[in-house]
């Protein structure tokens, strides 16, 4: 992701004087969303990417459970809400533990506009064309967190809790995804 | 030696004795997605306690079909062994959870 990403930013087309940076940082973003730049995020920065990225997760589940009448998309859907809201609950308890306010960044805010142009796509799909992309990016969605839990986060994170509840998010996006792919399997 | 002695250190011999023929339960910590340990030896006849400490649904489900235990979170679940033979199990939540039950007869 990261080669892909410097050969974006190395095409002479991005590379025109004209092209502000800001724009620039917004297609890396939305290539590689998780600081594909770099840049080490700070605990109140991965606090906020990883409660974003689950919120998240959620949102998409509930539109697949107004949406699906499928009912293994929509027993794995019910299975991403509970597991993600114990995992934000867990978050939420930490940090105010910790006294860590999450901070706003330009990764929560790429991964929250990404999933909003998703929402999107498959508000305007039903059946089994809406099952099928739903769990398709469940999988490349599971697939991004966890490269980036994985790649950045887990690395990046100073306390030893936060440490410990990104490796645990870890292991259960990974079984997620898993799971998804299991899914997208019966739903071809 | 008081008779009283040699009584109570036959019935401890035999208790012990008779332990391995007894069926007995066998404890699997679930703890952070991890089934420990990965491997359960038993025969028929014993029971596999899984000991759920995540706050998470897991389930423990034998790969060929055989059973499936529903581990809510906080909460115990059982198998009584009833044949012999190995078994792989998974959770159907997090498939990446894996374990192995290997019954003697």
């Amino acid at each position: 992701m990261i080669v892909r990403l410097s050969a974006v930013l190395a095409a002479p087309g991005l590379a025109a004087p004209g092209l502000a940076a800001p724009v620039l940082a917004a297609l890396c973003l939305l290539t590689a969303p998780v600081f594909a730049q770099g840049a080490k995020p700070t605990d109140p920065q991965i606090a906020h990417v990883a409660y974003t990225a689950g919120q998240l997760d959620i949102d998409a589940a509930k539109q697949a459970l107004e949406k699906s009448k499928n009912k293994e998309v929509r027993d794995f859907a019910q299975d991403m809400v509970r597991d993600h809201t114990e995992v934000n609950k867990q978050a939420l308890a930490l940090v105010t533990k910790l006294n860590v306010k999450p901070e706003d960044n330009d990764t929560s805010r790429a991964l929250t506009k990404q999933a909003a142009a998703k929402r999107d796509e498959l508000s305007k799909l039903s059946g089994a064309a809406f099952d099928k992309a739903y769990v398709a990016n469940e999988v490349a969605y599971h697939k991004t967190v966890n490269g980036a839990l994985e790649s950045t986060l887990i690395p990046s994170a100073n306390n030893a809790e936060l440490k410990s509840l990104l490796q645990t998010g870890l292991k259960i996006f990974q079984g997620h995804q898993q799971h998804a792919e299991h899914v997208a399997a019966d739903v071809k | 030696m008081k008779p009283g002695r040699i009584s109570l250190a036959a019935f401890v011999a035999l208790g012990l004795l008779s332990v391995p023929l007894q069926a007995g339960t066998i404890e699997v910590i679930v703890d952070k997605l991890v089934f420990a340990p990965v491997d359960v030896n038993a025969k028929v006849g014993d029971t596999v306690e899984w000991v759920n400490k995540d706050a998470f649904a897991h389930t423990a489900t034998a790969t060929n079909g055989d059973w499936n235990v529903t581990l809510a979170p906080k909460q115990n679940g059982q198998l009584v062994l009833k044949k012999p033979g190995t078994t792989d199990y998974f959770c159907k939540f997090h498939p990446n959870m894996k374990g192995r039950v290997i019954v003697a007869p």
